[in-house]
């Protein structure tokens, strides 16, 4: 508080901060207590890593079975049995897909995941957008199988679709409609009749088709997750829109749907998915588990998105949809043109959480008996041969998450940085 | 909105609608047997490095399979946990349920599944350690005791110590390798299951001779596949198949000469059941040879347990109240004629 | 469109193609019909339970819940035993549902406070751990934790055994006062002679929350007049703890040590192993996205709001306490009434390792044992439901307060 005329004396430059000496300056400037608390922190880090390695280095990859295990590491303690692992990898990331037909679930994967990288870039072209619907057309073809002509047939029609989208543009919406509605029927139809037109040489044509009961492990975890975000994507919107509408019915249903779905676990939901959905259909309505419970999750995941959007919606100012009224658009064209662009981009590192939650969500269908890779665990270790097995195989489980989740929570934390440039 | 539109209509195509009126009609149509079976039991269902399905249980299922549409393969197993298992069956996702289920009133009446018949005779027993120095049930009052939730075993548990006026610790465990674990590492004292199980655990550990099973054998747990309630001719075939397989191993049928047995034989009986005389599986709405292709896919009731449970195996069973009833066991199959 | 056909209609005349074409009446005519359908739809799903239930004899009836459980639940805080019904089972599991919640979101706070905090550290060093902490614990699902920290605390911690003998490989901890085993934690137990001493506890900590709420409203009166600040945590903190031992001293407190006797530990505080690993793994878990939360909170502060701290002369401690926290509190609230609701909901996950909540009650063992299945999981879920929404209600308000009025 002295009071004086006089300047600041000048002070030496500062250090470098770069560079392992001007860190260890660095470090050293800031005292003693930081050191310690920096030596104490890498050296937890280090502790935690030996303690992996030195259970996880074991020569035990040929092992047939856990006694072989123990007859190889003789006696000691704590290493891992990784026979288990070698003999069962494929069974926990494809579950009993044929393993002939490996290729076919891999591809789909890294088919759809260059799609879902092309849709949710920022900046993405129109144009990218639509090729990347192919792949998610795609995808349930490679992975069920079956004769081709039903998928030809489907896949020439939405192809046609999208052609039409273009050059149809007349100024009768009704028409419009009902040409499309026309036009799917038939695809739809000749979809389902193709197959008895054909010769029989040419019928069964295609990849060996595949149930959704031979699904599981990761493929079971990644098929739920994935079909339940991108269903529950325009479900989301829509609820979203529905809640921040002006029609109080819409409101209320919206708005109760969404509280009711977040305020239960995701747990009873499957419940219900495994117990309970076919006492509420129809007497005789039967269909099988697994899209049972992509319904269930699909109807989870799309109250937490359509919350997503909602803020997202909030977030767009006040002045574009009064700019849009001023134009003269109506509310579907200002939600469709103006609102919803800008609120889905914003929205689009919200989704990608919600969308590791579901991924990580799809571990409790074990608790329902279905084989995901926690199920598998536990009918893996119902054979005699590895009975015991504890570690290895939720490790496995935990890394390969680990892996997947960490990549898309970076790819997230980049987009966020990039909207946040673009929003400046 | 376009997508809205566009989506509508291809939904449509796909909604799924069956019906079962009757199960033989269904599985003959789809060509495939739905069984639901076990998620995961030593010995009972379990899935080896290629995915197929072994088991007692799941030998039920093959047999039935090789029943009703000649192919033991032509098998949809259904994996189901404690709590599903029921409604599977009564929603009709399953066609028969083949889990080591206990037969029990309340459960053949009130939760609308039939039993065919028992497949395998249980009964619940106590797993501790040696060196606790424990000799009888008696001697368990303050235990910690592990414990299979989601089945009869709970139940009795509670009654058996409450009216021996003992008190104990339940630790409520999902699943069988779960509850292992949890006694392994002394987590808990005792292991409480039907005595199959705990022999089969016992089995795999690495000094089964530092545990004993308890003498005494706290309750009756008939296990046996069940099919839905109201589907008489379903529920015969499902139980006479099981009968077939028992009967086989009295009249020394096995899986290899189950073929040629029927045209060498002199017995009337044998060749009846193997379909060479007389045509007992047109009364099912089965072809004559029903019994003979299961059989001859799966083994005889002696062949199957010999295979996942006996003696031979990890597990190392006796027959004991599973012998044949000449033997002094309970499997005793009615006439075929 | 027939309507349009008729031309010679006066402008203003009703018409029913009005109700669609017209902005007047398109809201509500779409309301009608979306409502009708909605009804249509609820009633063709409950039309359609009746209908099965029916067939599969089993009418929808709740008076299972009166009926006599017959099973144990290990971890009672309301009395109850096997003879009990089926109702009381699923209050049992309901308080232990609560119990874990309150728990894992106490802890789940702390830590991740400290964590969040961490993250922001100066020192390369601890944000670095922090952040491995973090991304560790975000991105392997909770389920999976959740069994591998059952394991480890099953495999790693020594058996009742280990405490045995001559010569034991265990032993108590805090002067023999704690056992840390494989089954649980033993904690000592504390009954008091005093009959009423809940009452007088609860009539205690009532009167001294008003004391120190008048005087620090008095302190407040007195800094605004003089400006200087009256140091009041200490003595209030002191009167807190010299009453509470008074009470204490004066109730007759038994403390009941944990003692090995027969199979297992007796008397004190059982921690059952599965409620301390579902503790603490919901706790780690949500620890590791509070963390986060609290970050992005404190970087959302204004860096001028800190200067502008430092230029008034508030110290350190000052500027966290009275600028920053207060405003990144803001922020930091609302999605950590989320996290709370998602810890709770997530409890559930308890079935997993034997813990006996709700789920592992109602929707496990009764719904086992009774086959009802509709029932049991509609009254888990509304049980659920009306915990969620209580929470999210009275944090929603507390929000409501601490959410500071913008102009």
């Amino acid at each position: 508080m002295s009071q004086s005329n006089d300047l600041i004396p000048p002070r030496p430059a500062p250090q470098s901060a770069n560079g392992i000496l001007g860190r260890i300056q660095a470090l050293a400037a800031q005292g003693p207590s930081h050191l310690i608390l920096s030596v104490i922190s890498y050296a937890a880090m280090a502790a935690m890593i030996w303690l992996i390695l030195r259970w996880a280095i074991s020569p035990t990859w040929t092992a047939g079975s856990l006694a072989e295990c123990r007859e190889i590491l003789q006696g000691q303690h704590g290493k891992a049995c990784w026979g288990v692992i070698n003999e069962r990898w494929s069974q926990l990331l494809i579950g009993f897909y044929p393993k002939a037909e490996f290729w076919r679930p891999a591809l789909a994967f890294v088919l759809l995941g260059l799609a879902i990288f092309a849709m949710l870039r920022v900046n993405a072209r129109a144009m990218e957008r639509k090729l990347a619907v192919i792949p998610f057309v795609l995808t349930p073809y490679l992975l069920w199988g079956g004769p081709i002509w039903s998928w030809v047939v489907l896949f020439g029609a939405a192809c046609l679709l999208l052609v039409m989208n273009k050059l149809l543009r007349s100024t009768n919406a009704k028409a419009d409609f009902a040409i499309r509605i026309a036009f799917i029927g038939a695809a739809v139809w000749l979809a389902m009749n193709i197959s008895d037109a054909l010769p029989p040489s040419l019928k069964d044509l295609g990849l060996e088709p595949v149930k959704s009961r031979e699904f599981g492990g990761f493929l079971l975890s990644f098929l739920i997750g994935l079909s339940a975000i991108l269903f529950s994507l325009p479900m989301g919107v829509a609820l979203a829109l529905g809640r921040t509408s002006k029609l109080p019915l819409l409101r209320v249903v919206s708005t109760g749907f969404i509280e009711f779905i977040r305020g239960v676990p995701l747990i009873t939901l499957l419940f219900i998915a495994s117990t309970l959905l076919n006492i509420f259909l129809p007497p005789g309505t039967n269909f099988d588990i697994i899209v049972r419970v992509i319904i269930m999750v699909t109807l989870f995941a799309s109250a937490y998105i359509a919350e997503i959007v909602r803020g997202a919606l909030a977030a767009v100012p006040k002045g574009q949809t009064e700019g849009a009224a001023s134009l003269g658009l109506n509310y579907w064209q200002t939600q469709r043109l103006i609102i919803l662009p800008q609120a889905l981009k914003i929205s689009i590192p919200g989704i990608v959480s919600t969308f590791i939650a579901v991924f990580k969500d799809t571990t409790l269908v074990s608790i329902i008996g279905l084989l995901d890779p926690l199920g598998l665990a536990n009918n893996i270790r119902a054979d005699s041969a590895w009975t015991g097995i504890v570690w290895e195989i939720y490790g496995f489980a935990a890394l390969i998450f680990f892996i997947f989740c960490f990549a898309m929570s970076q790819y997230s934390m980049w987009l966020e940085r990039q909207l946040q440039t673009g929003h400046r | 909105m376009k997508f809205l539109r566009n989506g509508a209509a291809i939904a449509l195509a796909f909604a799924p609608v069956s019906g079962f009126a009757d199960t033989l009609e269904d599985v003959q149509a789809r060509g495939q047997l739905l069984c639901g079976v076990n998620t995961g039991l030593s010995g009972f269902s379990f899935t080896d490095a290629d995915g197929n399905w072994t088991g007692f249980d799941v030998d039920m299922c093959r047999a039935v399979a090789a029943a009703v549409l000649g192919d033991a393969d032509a098998v949809e197993y259904i994996p189901l946990t404690g709590k599903t298992r029921f409604t599977a069956l009564s929603s009709g996702e399953i066609d028969f349920l083949s889990r080591n289920t206990t037969w029990t009133y309340s459960r053949d009446s009130d939760l609308a599944a039939n039993f065919v018949g028992t497949s395998y005779y249980d009964g619940q027993g106590f797993l501790t350690r040696a060196e606790l120095g424990v000799s009888s049930v008696m001697d368990l009052d303050g235990a910690t005791i592990c414990i299979k939730t989601g089945t009869t075993t709970e139940l009795t548990l509670s009654e058996f110590f409450r009216s021996n006026g003992m008190t104990y610790e339940p630790v409520p465990i999902e699943s069988d390798s779960e509850a292992q674990q949890q006694y392994n590492a002394k987590s808990c004292d005792v292991f409480t299951a039907d005595a199959s199980a705990l022999a089969a655990n016992r089995a795999s550990f690495a000094d089964p001779d530092a545990h004993v099973i308890l003498p005494e054998i706290i309750s009756k747990e008939p296990l046996g596949p069940a099919v839905r309630h109201g589907d008489d001719r379903w529920h015969d075939i499902v139980g006479w198949t099981l009968n077939a397989l028992i009967a086989a191993e009295e009249l020394g049928i096995t899986s290899e000469n189950a073929r040629t047995l029927g045209d060498t034989t002199n017995s009337p009986e044998i060749k009846r059941l193997l379909g060479v005389d007389g045509d007992l599986g047109a009364m099912n709405g089965l072809s004559a040879t029903w019994a003979q292709d299961a059989i001859a896919a799966v083994g005889n009731y002696g062949e199957i347990f010999d295979r996942h449970l006996g003696t031979d195996t990890v597990i190392g069973l006796e027959r004991g109240l599973n012998a044949q009833w000449f033997n002094g066991g309970l499997q005793y199959a009615p006439p075929f004629r | 469109m027939t309507m349009n056909s008729t031309p010679t209609e006066s402008p203003d005349a009703f018409r029913v193609s009005q109700l669609l074409s017209d902005t007047r009446y398109r809201a509500k005519t779409l309301q009608t019909i979306a409502g009708v359908l909605i009804m249509l739809f609820l009633g063709w799903l409950a039309a359609n339970t009746l209908s099965n239930l029916n067939t599969l004899g089993k009418p929808l009836s709740f008076s299972f819940l009166g009926d006599k459980a017959g099973y144990d639940i290990n971890q009672r805080l309301i009395p109850y035993t096997a003879e009990d019904t089926h109702l009381r089972a699923a209050l049992t599991g309901l308080m232990n549902t609560l119990v874990v919640a309150v728990l894992g979101c106490l802890t789940a706070t702390i830590l991740g406070l400290f964590i969040g905090i961490a993250r922001l550290s100066p020192n390369a060093g601890l944000a670095r751990l922090a952040r491995v902490y973090v991304e560790i614990f975000r991105n392997v699902p909770l389920l999976l934790w959740l069994l591998l920290i059952f394991a480890l605390l099953t495999e790693t911690l020594p058996a009742p055994d280990a405490f045995r003998g001559e010569d034991p490989s265990a032993t108590l901890i805090f002067s023999d006062s704690v056992a840390v085993t494989n089954r649980g934690v033993f904690v000592p137990s504390i009954s008091f002679n005093q009959p009423r001493f809940g009452w007088l506890l609860l009539g205690l900590i009532a009167g001294l929350s008003v004391l120190a709420g008048l005087l620090r409203s008095a302190a407040k009166r007195h800094q605004s007049k003089t400006g200087r600040p009256v140091a009041l945590g200490l003595p209030i903190l002191a009167t807190w703890a010299l009453s509470l031992m008074a009470l204490v001293y004066w109730a007759g407190p038994t403390v009941s040590y944990p003692e090995l006797r027969g199979f297992n530990f007796r008397d004190g505080i059982h921690l059952r192993t599965s409620l301390v690993a579902l503790w603490l793994a919901l706790a780690l878990y949500t620890a590791a996205f509070i963390a986060e939360i609290v970050r992005a909170g404190i970087t959302a502060v204004n860096k001028g709001q800190k200067e502008a701290a430092a230029a008034l002369g508030l110290r350190g401690g000052q500027t966290m306490r009275l600028v920053v926290l207060p405003q990144a509190l803001r922020v930091i609230i609302p999605p950590l009434i989320s996290n709370y609701l998602n810890l709770t909901k997530n409890s559930s996950l308890a079935i997993a390792v034997g813990y006996m909540d709700l789920t592992g009650t109602l929707m496990g063992i009764t719904l086992n044992q009774t086959g009802r299945e509709l029932e049991t999981v509609l009254l888990g879920m509304s049980f659920y439901l009306a915990v969620s929404i209580s929470i999210s209600l009275v944090l929603n308000w507390y929000n409501a307060r601490v959410q500071l009025r913008e102009r």
